[in-house]
């Protein structure tokens, strides 16, 4: 996935469109926006970022699970099978962006990358709603897919490289 | 860029915002009692396996019972803390080399009937009669207690084995989760398993030992407090040698909001002074026997009350 | 890890995720279970397309009803407006519609005014009392003794009520509260207003300019889609603004205008392009009118003297005008939205409008489209009887000759008793609540005490509703079907609103209520239609308009449409010279200034800051802060202050605070962001915050209510707009 921070005005819509999607409970949230500023007045950088679950290439939080409910799945999308969770807490602890936690019904919850709607060829509801273009979603393999082409016309970053997760998700710059 | 930033996010997650709390009191409890249960473990099987031809006081020998109900006391912490419960078993469909979640809960499978038959073969001629008296027990018992007098050495060793096991453990648990710089450091499986020799140590002081179980055991214990200052010792410098998180890190500990508890309830109040009391009490009798043992005690808690809370707090999301 | 990122949607749609690879024995080894993909299950056993009214925009939605509760909402990709995407707002109707607080049954008040006790009672008994008090009005003071403020599409019923009731008084604060001077500024330049929505085409815009327009937080969906199809493209954007807004983030240029002096800095950027030679030549020949005057007006409106008066650098100046010049016509000066500032407003917008006209935008691609309409019939009603008196929106003698349409405060002012040409006797509120959205609530509420009648239409219990007689208690949105929506736009379409389940509670849609009350007054032969869906439908099949397709894709798109002098279009200007007028006569005529003048506005006394105030994407006003679902990200507002300021007053960010406008009315505490986004002279807060009735449960006592600092207002005199930003404010620590 990729996050065009120059065009996302941190209006949320992301956030509300996945809590509806997903019927994510009430006070919790599977992506949320981080605004950054930079700078002293007049002199200020600003940096608006929709961000989620970077389903890591290599996920410390589907190491330290010891059920094997947070798993791989097909494609490279990091998920968990509820039936599996003991909720136990480890991968939460695990994670360095923080993006899992406890539903009320018990189990660990986190942004699927809307891995239902993809199989049916829709995009995440994330990216579907945004009304600044600002979220892409696809094949990072193809260098056809709009991501891949995103990435090579584009400056980006990833959030805190040096964890060694290989974070999947792109903020352009 | 000048230093100046501010961060505003919408993020409010319970116990993940704005400070990771999602382990609460029940894993400190459970991480101190199985390090404790280790550490008794270890050093009566110790004991036995150096000194085969030393009577043992009663207490030594019961030991292994107390043991695993400590055990099972951190085990019930540890179950209390699961979100969702009835999928305990889950853990034990699965063995996920990568989780020391898993290989703990395995190596707790094992804890039981190894520390079973260690207890079994400790006991003396007259607990024996107790127990083969009943009735519904003695027929599995009595193979059993021949099996485990058999393979005696065998046994104190796999319960060496499944201490240190157990007590390495509790540490890398937290050791291998590389997200919480406070955590992301080699030292906390050996310092976890000291401190679990220390506080097993400091718990059988508190009962009547005999004259060469007490000496075996302070000798240990001051061994393992040695080794334990040198592993904070190693943490703190590992943490000063590595980059910007582990500064932090070591912030938290130098200077930081857990600063003051660390210096006085772990390092303090938790080694220093019990181990000058062991030291001096070899040569003079103090009062205040209990004192020492007690305050290891509380120390070993603290310390991992205080590296877990330091470790929930400890984030990359400080810097960002 | 053992697995590629290869052909992510299509390996995941071949089937359940693949082998759980990796790092040990899984249950999977068992052979006990696999892992599913999750599906949450919100997709609907029917999806219901409608139009959305969280905010006024009118976005095209798709409803998912699932065992006849709505489980999400997601923009229509057939609807020009949304085309397939949502604000925040959009997607949180479900958290209007099941809001617990939600109006449940109608209610008569027990005791005084203000009182907020009120009996729960039948409609039949409800709609007696209100057509009772109608008749009354009607026969004791006459039918134009009766106002009604509307803001809502469901609206449109009670206007035709009151039409065929004989009154002149429909109001809303979304006009002199907020657009009402761009559209008198722009009407007097180009003959024409823009509308909402706007007919900016920002899509195409290679220059886009905001004057404290903060497009991004103040979101208006296809608005902000445009704004980001334009930056994505590459165009460039200039932001004038004391706040370093979420679009001034974005800016190539921000200037960071000292509050109120806009207009200097407009009149410089005249300056130059018309010193340098820099303006679009032939199309001011060819289209406008005056321009010889406007030279001689701005000649000494140089850079360095609007320096003085905006603090924005004299090169800076000149190099924004040529930035804004290098992208004409392309180059879009927006003309803002909530734009009640000063006082000086209309003129402000004027030379906005001017600014616009020099840079050739007006009918440009790029600037702004001359929008294309569906013809849609009227219903063909029983014409209205006589004329009715006009409106009574202005004191005794005061004229806004410039105002199209009529002044929400002047209407309240004209309830206090012997102050306007007549008296306002009635009030019907719909969907708006006067006590937030008019400024001065003090005099808010004296008028309501003059009042023979008050009735509220609303969905929920808002502050207005405390108020009223009668609460009569609306279905939402998501239950009704309104008017149809056909708007002038880049392309000409027509939606339509169905309900998408069945009212809840006792609610009733709007154009039941108005046409029960019809009944009861004698005007039943206004209301001839079974219901609105008959209405609706009556009108889509005179405009020949495919009644089935509207009602399956909720919206019938026109052939597109030529809106551009590019694609072919002769723009026409409805003014006097049939041109576009630099030089106002009509103004001239009037005794006001025919090319627009800058005055300095009063300084902020010392210790005090000027107070701003602006929006929240997720919220619409006050309207939207109870939504439980909306807050989940937007609970509470701050108050924005200069870090420094901040500690200065030793004030630390985040802490609680009061703020004390100049004529000590405190607010509620709100949370302090001290920051360096902005100037050190003033504050800001986001609108909409500061509930106090007691039935908005959520809401209550969340953030700090602006209104009720704006004690102070500065009237526009060329249309009776209500200039806000003319409160100052001190900041205090809270007192625990």
């Amino acid at each position: 996935m990729t996050v065009d921070t120059r065009l996302c005005v941190a209006c949320k819509a992301c956030v509300l469109a996945c809590k509806a999607e997903n019927a994510v409970p009430d006070g919790f949230c599977r992506d949320w926006l981080v605004e950054e500023t930079r700078g002293e007045f007049p002199d200020l950088h600003a940096q608006n970022r929709s961000e989620r679950c970077n389903h890591c290439s290599e996920p410390p939080c589907v190491d330290a699970c010891p059920t094997g409910a947070s798993h791989v799945a097909g494609g490279g999308a990091v998920l968990v099978t509820h039936d599996k969770c003991t909720g136990c807490k480890a991968c939460i602890a695990a994670c360095p962006y923080d993006a899992r936690y406890v539903h009320p019904q018990g189990w660990v919850d986190k942004c699927t990358f809307c891995l239902h709607r993809a199989r049916r060829g829709e995009k995440p509801a994330c990216v579907s709603v945004c009304p600044t273009f600002c979220l892409e979603f696809g094949d990072l393999a193809d260098p056809d897919s709009d991501v891949s082409r995103r990435l090579r016309e584009r400056r980006y970053k990833v959030l805190h490289p040096e964890t060694g997760c290989g974070p999947n998700v792109y903020f352009l710059e | 860029m000048t230093g100046n930033l501010e961060v505003v996010t919408t993020r409010h997650n319970a116990a993940i915002d704005p400070v990771l709390s999602a382990w609460g009191w029940e894993i400190p409890v459970y991480l101190f009692l199985g390090g404790l249960v280790a550490g008794l473990l270890i050093l009566g099987a110790l004991y036995e396996l150096l000194h085969p031809d030393r009577p043992r006081s009663r207490a030594l020998r019961a030991m292994p019972f107390a043991a695993l109900g400590l055990l099972s006391l951190g085990m019930l912490a540890l179950f209390l803390d699961l979100a969702h419960k009835l999928h305990v078993y889950r853990f034990y469909l699965a063995f996920r080399w990568t989780s020391p979640m898993s290989w703990g809960s395995w190596i707790l499978l094992l804890v039981y009937p190894v520390g079973f038959l260690h207890g079994l073969g400790s006991l003396d001629p007259a607990q024996r009669e107790t127990l083969l008296a009943r009735r519904a027990l003695a027929p599995f018992l009595r193979p059993l207690l021949r099996w485990a007098d058999g393979a005696r050495r065998a046994v104190l060793k796999a319960s060496v084995v499944a201490g240190v096991g157990l007590g390495l453990y509790t540490g890398l648990l937290l050791g291998t989760l590389a997200a919480r710089p406070q955590w992301n450091t080699a030292v906390l499986g050996p310092l976890f398993l000291a401190s679990g020799l220390s506080t097993g140590a400091a718990f059988l002081l508190f009962f009547r030992l005999d004259e060469r179980e007490h000496g075996f055991v302070v000798r240990w214990d001051v061994g393992a407090i040695v080794l334990e200052l040198l592993l904070l010792g190693a943490m703190l410098l590992g943490f000063a040698a590595g980059d910007r998180s582990a500064q932090h890190a070591l912030y938290h500990l130098l200077g930081g909001p857990w600063t003051s508890a660390f210096w006085s309830l772990v390092v303090f109040a938790g080694l220093l002074v019990p181990l000058a009391m062991e030291l001096l009490g070899r040569r003079r009798r103090l009062p205040l026997a209990a004192l020492a043992p007690a305050l290891i005690l509380a120390g070993g808690f603290a310390l991992r009350w205080i590296l877990l809370a330091a470790g929930q707090a400890s984030s990359f999301r400080e810097f960002p | 890890m053992g697995y590629t990122r290869r052909e992510f949607i299509r390996i995941a749609g071949a089937g359940a995720g693949a082998a759980a690879a990796g790092s040990g024995l899984a249950s999977r080894w068992w052979g006990a279970d696999g892992d599913p993909v999750p599906d949450p299950g919100t997709d609907g056993d029917k999806v219901v397309p409608s139009f959305c009214e969280l905010c006024f925009w009118k976005c095209g939605i798709l409803c998912h009803v699932k065992d006849g509760r709505v489980t999400k909402i997601v923009g229509n990709p057939k609807h020009p407006l949304s085309r397939g995407r949502l604000c925040p707002r959009g997607t949180g109707g479900t958290g209007l519609l099941y809001d617990p607080d939600r109006l449940k049954k109608p209610l008569v008040r027990a005791n005084g005014r203000g009182g907020q006790s009120f009996r729960e009672v039948e409609w039949s008994e409800a709609l007696d009392r209100v057509a009772d008090g109608l008749k009354g009005l009607r026969e004791k003071y006459g039918p134009e003794s009766l106002a009604l403020y509307t803001h809502g599409y469901g609206g449109s019923w009670f206007k035709h009520l009151l039409r065929a009731y004989g009154s002149a008084n429909v109001a809303a604060p979304s006009y002199a509260q907020c657009r009402g001077p761009r559209e008198a500024g722009f009407r007097l330049t180009f003959g024409q207003g823009v509308g909402s929505p706007e007919n900016t085409d920002m899509e195409n815009a290679r220059c886009i300019t905001l004057l404290g327009s903060h497009l991004g937080e103040n979101m208006h969906n296809t608005q902000v889609q445009d704004f980001a199809l334009a930056l994505s493209r590459g165009a460039g954007l200039v932001v004038v603004d004391p706040r370093f807004s979420v679009a001034a983030g974005k800016a190539d240029h921000w200037l960071p205008i000292k509050p109120g002096t806009d207009l200097a800095l407009l009149l410089a950027w005249i300056h130059v392009l018309l010193a340098e030679g820099l303006y679009d030549r032939d199309y001011v020949d060819k289209y406008a009118v005056g321009l010889d005057k406007l030279r001689e007006h701005v000649a000494d409106k140089t850079p360095e003297w609007a320096y003085t008066a905006t603090t924005i650098p004299p090169e800076k100046i000149v190099a924004t005008a040529r930035f804004l010049a290098g992208a004409r016509p392309a180059s879009l000066v927006h003309p803002g939205r909530h734009v009640t500032w000063y006082g000086d407003d209309t003129q402000r917008t004027r030379a906005i409008a001017i600014l616009n006209a020099l840079l050739g935008s007006w009918g440009r691609r790029g600037g702004f489209f001359l929008p294309a309409q569906l013809p849609l019939p009227k219903y063909p009603y029983t014409h209205y009887g006589t004329e009715p008196k006009p409106p009574a929106d202005a004191a005794k003698g005061r004229v806004y000759p410039f105002a199209d349409e009529t002044i929400a405060s002047g209407v309240c002012d004209a309830s206090i008793p012997g102050t306007a040409d007549y008296d306002i006797k009635g009030w019907l509120v719909y969907g708006t609540n006067l006590l937030l959205a008019l400024p001065e609530p003090e005099k808010t509420r004296k008028a309501i005490q003059a009042l023979d009648l008050i009735v509220a239409i609303d969905v929920l219990p808002a502050e207005i509703t405390g108020w009223a007689d009668v609460v009569l208690p609306e279905a939402t949105y998501l239950e009704r079907c309104d008017e149809l929506d056909a708007p002038p736009w880049r392309v000409p379409f027509a939606a339509v609103r169905q309900p998408v389940v069945e009212p809840m509670y006792d609610s009733k849609p709007g154009w039941w209520i108005a046409r029960e009350l019809a009944h009861r007054i004698g005007l039943a032969d206004y209301f001839p239609w079974k219901d609105s869906v008959e209405y609706a439908m009556q009108r889509a099949h005179a405009a020949g308009l495919d009644c089935d397709a509207m009602r399956r894709d909720g919206v019938v798109v026109g052939a597109p449409a030529a809106v551009t002098i590019e694609d072919g279009v002769e723009p026409v200007f409805d003014t006097p010279s049939g041109k576009i007028e630099l030089y106002s006569q009509p103004l001239a005529d009037a005794g006001f200034d025919p090319l627009p003048n800058f005055t300095p506005p009063e300084e902020p006394p010392p210790g005090m800051f000027r107070l701003l105030f602006g929006r929240s994407p997720v919220h619409t006003f006050g309207r939207t802060t109870n939504n439980r679902f909306l807050s989940e990200v937007a609970s509470t507002n701050e108050l924005w202050l200069n870090r420094r300021a901040a500690d200065e007053l030793g004030l630390a960010d985040g802490e609680q605070v009061v703020v004390v406008n100049q004529d000590e009315v405190r607010s509620e505490p709100l949370a302090l962001r001290a920051t360096q986004r902005i100037r050190s002279d003033c504050a800001y807060m986001v609108h909409g915050y500061g509930h106090d009735a007691p039935g908005l449960r959520f809401a209550r006592g969340r953030g700090a209510n602006d209104t009720r600092l704006v004690t102070r207002t500065k009237i526009d005199p060329l249309m009776g707009g209500t200039g806000m930003n003319v409160n100052f404010v001190r900041v205090e620590r809270r007192q625990p």
